[in-house]
């Protein structure tokens, strides 16, 4: 187990990638020191500890680096694995290729759609954006029909990688329902996705790291503000 | 299967005599195969189709979706030939997605896909891994085994496949592009690059260390690319005399036993561009 003086996380609280992060630690019962940073306005430790991206999350531990989510969640499935913490990516090669497969286009085809939902400057792009998102999840209904063999989540029985991946943006489609009366996520087009997403948001290694919607809708309008001309 | 190399009546699994390596071009190889092919079956002792499940076994174990030029491609067969893997190369036709590629990878359609055992795996850098984790015990291990080193590679990966795939196309002239932006763009990253190769590699040859590895794998695949684009867009990128550690660690991973087979010479890549990218061969410099 890390004390916390060996283990740092930078984040921002609405970012759903520093959302998988935390909840990634929290299923191995790891503590850590978190460090809020303002994304307008970056800190040094921010810059030092990558330099290249400027971005959270950056999980730093004994002094040393690691950034992007996806490579963060790994590293933490490698260091804590083995014995009572559970794994976060399945043991079989080929479900792990799966699981990192569909991660990935998480990360490359919903996160650009829905975040294009959040920044649309006119009524014509943000339903442009909205299509865009429901086809992506459209495809990731039917990988949950394949990944999750019948059961509760992509990862089987319990929580795994593609959950993390995917459910960390789930507040946020909450968020965009509220501001701009969106339903991506909704029984009639995508009902496995749905009733997966009531299973995830009451999972208890996730529960408590989901931020207020209040504080993303904040952060959305904040967004509109300095990126939406 | 609806492919060219398996359609009835029964022929070995590939009659591919020429490589995708070879001196020819893909279209002469493409009509000499097709006409031993036809030889062969004219040839061959009347027998019965093949039932499916004997079929099955007759199909190589693994196959690779793909096609020569694509550094994406290029990483796949160099992780296959650094664990000893035999494989058969199932050349996709430019323009021209076949069933069995829609089918593999309905989701993005692209090229690379590897199918073992029929089961497809999609994403260079993911079947890069998956290869790595199904022959852990054979061949050299392609991510390293300390956690910490292992998410630097990752990191690294995707930074490369962030910031090369498209400013090689603009610098190409495959699709429209500042190429100044571009040449700058991929500069930039080299520099990174150099950087992290003294991190990662530790004064060793390879950002593995000792041996070649999965960034090696990840940036070396670009290579051939990046120094066709150096002679077409008259640019130096791999500057020697700016990037001492990683022009060396280019000219290492050139010439490492797994690559050349897979990774041919700048030639062929300039030469490749000139006939497909459908820009004329003045245009490859840039008017200054």
């Amino acid at each position: 187990m890390a004390r916390e003086g060996d283990l740092k996380l930078l984040g921002l609280v609405v970012s759903p990638f520093v959302v998988r992060v935390r909840m990634a630690l929290s299923m191995k019962g790891v503590s850590y020191e978190y460090i809020e940073q303002d994304v307008f306005n970056k800190s040094e430790l921010l810059i030092r500890y990558n330099p290249v991206h400027k971005k959270v999350p950056v999980l730093i531990h004994h002094g040393k680096p690691i950034c992007e989510s996806l490579a963060i969640v790994e590293y933490v499935d490698e260091v804590w694995g083995g014995g009572a913490p559970p794994s976060i990516l399945p043991a079989d090669p080929y479900e792990r290729a799966t699981a990192r497969f569909w991660a990935t286009y998480v990360d490359d085809k919903l996160f650009p759609a829905w975040i294009g939902v959040m920044k649309a400057a006119t009524e014509e792009e943000k339903a442009e954006k909205v299509s865009q998102t429901l086809a992506v999840l459209l495809h990731l209904e039917e990988a949950f029909a394949k990944c999750s063999n019948g059961k509760a989540f992509f990862g089987g029985d319990s929580v795994g990688y593609l959950d993390l991946a995917l459910g960390c943006n789930l507040f946020w489609f909450e968020t965009l329902r509220e501001m701009f009366d969106v339903e991506l996520i909704d029984e009639g087009r995508t009902p496995l996705l749905a009733s997966w997403a009531q299973r995830f948001g009451e999972a208890a290694a996730v529960k408590d790291l989901v931020p207020n919607v209040d504080k993303a809708v904040e952060h959305a309008k904040k967004m509109r503000r300095v990126f939406v001309h | 299967m609806t492919h060219a190399r398996t359609s009835k009546p029964y022929r070995p699994a590939s009659v591919s005599i020429l490589k995708s390596h070879s001196i020819f071009s893909t279209h002469q190889r493409q009509r000499v195969n097709n006409h031993l092919s036809s030889v062969l079956a004219a040839e061959a002792p009347q027998r019965p189709t093949m039932s499916p499940e004997k079929q099955e076994t007759a199909t190589a174990a693994v196959r690779v979706l793909g096609r020569w030029p694509s550094p994406f491609v290029i990483r796949v067969l160099i992780a296959l030939r650094l664990k000893g893997v035999e494989y058969e190369l199932v050349e996709e036709a430019m323009g021209n997605r076949s069933e069995l590629l829609l089918a593999s990878n309905p989701v993005h359609r692209k090229i690379p896909v590897l199918l073992h055992h029929g089961r497809a795996v999609s994403e260079s850098l993911i079947i890069v891994q998956y290869v790595d984790e199904v022959w852990a015990s054979q061949g050299p291990a392609i991510l390293p085994a300390d956690p910490h080193a292992r998410a630097a590679e990752r990191f690294w990966s995707q930074y490369v496949d962030d910031k090369f795939p498209t400013a090689i196309r603009v610098l190409r002239g495959k699709v429209a592009g500042d190429k100044d932006e571009a040449a700058a763009q991929v500069a930039a990253a080299l520099e990174h690059l150099e950087e992290a190769l003294v991190q990662c590699g530790r004064g060793k040859g390879y950002f593995g260390g000792d041996s070649l590895g999965y960034l090696d794998i990840a940036l070396g695949s670009h290579v051939g690319w990046v120094r066709a684009v150096e002679r077409m867009a008259q640019v130096c990128l791999l500057d020697e005399a700016k990037l001492p550690n990683l022009a060396a660690w280019a000219d290492r991973f050139c010439a490492h036993p797994a690559v050349p087979d897979v990774m041919p010479h700048t030639d062929r890549f300039v030469e490749f561009s000139i006939n497909n990218d459908g820009v004329p061969k003045a245009a490859h410099t840039n008017s200054k």
